[in-house]
């Protein structure tokens, strides 16, 4: 069977996927765009269902597709995602191929082979945009977890009705885990939840959304090139911020406050018991002096002549537990909110670096017309935000454009 | 610009970082000690190779330490206490992250001391109730710095000194030891 040729191969009909496919359509540069699922797959199946995003409808913007509901200050579900997804994918008219999964992608002479369940295409250039979150990462010590004790990834994760009896064990305090805690505590259960390094953030600051002032005071235009440790700065946990219709702070205080549990970071299974490390006023202490650092740039932005908003730092048990008995009972189910990763598993090129990450500048993958989008801080610090893919997919097909002269 | 100095060479340390981010091999070092009986509950501890960058190193010096146990505990007396010798490494440790994230930050400090107290339950390791724990139940380090920068910025260097801190982390957080008899 003989490949088909399309100059370039999208991979991936997510929001980053679609908008590559809106540029390379303003530059007539004939493509086609692979999706595994749906358009917007993981939005669809890889979501708890009480999730939003953490960022205001009106800051949730696509290339040529402003937010125009009733409410601006509000934030989308899941669902309305995937419903913006879908209609952006519409706007764009992009040649979605549903159902076809890339099996293999190696470098050829001049180009690409993509090896799909529909066939085989030869591509110039690939974008990669398959999503920074196709795989749960869970410690290897999870596989010493008794076997009593149900074990959930947030890609298991539906709601609190199909967590079983007995407390929870949630790891991880971003704003996966901080979001899973606080709904399975409201619902009944106690939980306990694991923090290890965290960033913490308000709602609200000074009456604005804290992503209103993200935006406005360009924190989130800082640069790849322009950040100290980007390595760190693209490893950074999502800050615990959850949105809903109250614009409720939920940082380890509000967990605190709802009755949640606080212990420090899962270390090690030894004997059946989970132990945590008794760092937890420390990796505090440095979330609450980086919140308040973030702050006091905002006000200096703002020449805020005003007093600063005082934030009452993180209240630290006087005595956190160093060990839990996995076997006595107490603990139904550990949930892991321990991050994710991409899944590069069909990627033949040798462009992954020694800890299995894409090596890329700015977007441009150390290969000749590969490229990459919707990875954290590809280019911007607004690279991980639905409204930072227009600025880093215009740069990469302008790129991927030069490169077909 | 005023040059700051508070005696660390941060540039050696950042560029060894460099250096060992593409050569793991290298980074991984053995601290060894070696302890001889005495006598009663006393006994001399002697450091002085260890192995990194790949091979073996020796210190410019053997050092001796001796560790008995006080009087109190009927014991002569002839050195510091083993449980003692981890708050002399969490406090070196602690100091030192302090003097070099205070050198990268561009700092001057001007002095640096560090109380540190660890509360111990000693019911544990006479196995008067096996519901206490024979190491510290908590251990809380003061410091006092002295330096040309703001509270804010003095907590932060202290902070990141902890995150960095090999002693802090291997207190914090459970190792794998083996004791065996060869």
């Amino acid at each position: 069977m003989s490949a088909e040729r399309v100059t370039t191969v999208v991979v991936g009909a997510g929001h980053a996927g679609l908008a590559a496919s809106h540029f390379l359509t303003a530059r007539s540069i004939d493509h086609v765009v692979l999706e595994r699922g749906e358009v917007a797959n993981s939005w669809r199946r890889e979501r708890w269902e009480s999730l939003r995003l953490l960022t205001p409808n009106w800051l949730s913007r696509l290339p040529g597709l402003d937010y125009d509901g009733p409410d601006p200050d509000g934030y989308m579900t899941a669902g309305e995602v995937a419903g913006l997804i879908d209609r952006f994918a519409a706007v764009v008219a992009a040649p979605v191929r549903e159902q076809t999964a890339l099996t293999a992608l190696s470098r050829t002479e001049g180009g690409y082979r993509l090896s799909t369940g529909g066939g085989e295409l030869l591509a110039r250039s690939v974008v990669l945009a398959s999503g920074a979150c196709n795989v749960p990462v869970t410690p290897s010590f999870a596989a010493a977890v008794p076997s009593g004790v149900r074990q959930l990834t947030p890609f298991d994760y539906r709601s609190p009705a199909q967590v079983g009896e007995g407390g929870v064990l949630v790891v991880g305090a971003s704003a996966t885990g901080v979001q899973i805690a606080a709904e399975l505590q409201r619902s009944g259960r106690q939980v306990i939840l694991s923090v290890g390094e965290h960033v913490r953030l308000p709602r609200m600051y000074r009456d604005r959304d804290v992503l209103w002032w993200m935006d406005a005071s360009g924190v989130w235009d800082q640069r790849y090139d322009e950040v100290e440790d980007l390595d760190r700065a693209r490893r950074l946990p999502s800050p615990q911020l959850v949105g809903g219709a109250k614009r409720e702070t939920l940082d380890l205080n509000a967990l605190t406050e709802l009755g949640v549990e606080l212990v420090g970071r899962w270390a090690a299974v030894r004997d059946g018991a989970a132990l945590f490390s008794g760092g937890l006023r420390n990796v505090c202490s440095l979330a609450d002096l980086k919140m308040n650092r973030l702050l006091a740039g905002f006000d200096q932005w703002a020449s805020s002549s005003s007093s600063f908003e005082e934030i009452a730092p993180t209240l630290v048990p006087a005595r956190t537990r160093l060990k839990l008995d996995l076997g006595s009972g107490e603990i139904g189910t550990v949930i892991w909110a321990t991050g994710f990763r991409p899944d590069y598993r069909w990627l033949d090129v040798p462009v992954l670096d020694e800890k299995g990450r894409l090596r890329h500048e700015g977007g441009v993958v150390d290969s000749p017309g590969l490229y990459a989008l919707g990875l954290p801080l590809l280019r911007r610090r607004r690279s991980t935000f639905l409204n930072g893919i227009e600025d880093d997919a215009r740069y990469v097909v302008d790129h991927l454009a030069a490169g077909l002269v | 610009m005023t040059t700051i100095d508070n005696g660390v060479n941060v540039q050696a340390l950042l560029d060894a970082r460099e250096v060992l981010k593409g050569a793991p091999e290298a980074a991984q070092f053995t601290w060894r000690a070696s302890s001889k009986w005495t006598r009663g509950v006393h006994s001399t501890t002697t450091i002085e190779k260890f192995f990194g960058l790949g091979q073996e190193q020796t210190h410019k010096a053997q050092t001796e330490y001796a560790s008995d146990h006080p009087a109190v505990f009927a014991a002569e007396d002839n050195g510091i206490t083993p449980i003692e010798y981890l708050l002399v490494g969490l406090a070196g440790c602690l100091t030192a992250g302090v003097a070099s994230v205070a050198q990268n930050r561009g700092i001057q400090l001007r002095s640096v001391e560090a109380t540190v107290e660890g509360n111990h339950d000693i019911r544990g390791i006479l196995g008067a109730d096996s519901d206490i724990r024979n190491g510290y139940n908590d251990i809380k380090v003061t410091f006092h710095i002295d330096a040309d920068a703001s509270k804010e910025e003095i907590e932060a260097i202290v902070a990141q000194s902890q995150k960095r801190s090999a002693v802090f982390d291997a207190l914090t957080n459970p190792t794998d030891v083996t004791v065996e008899v060869a």
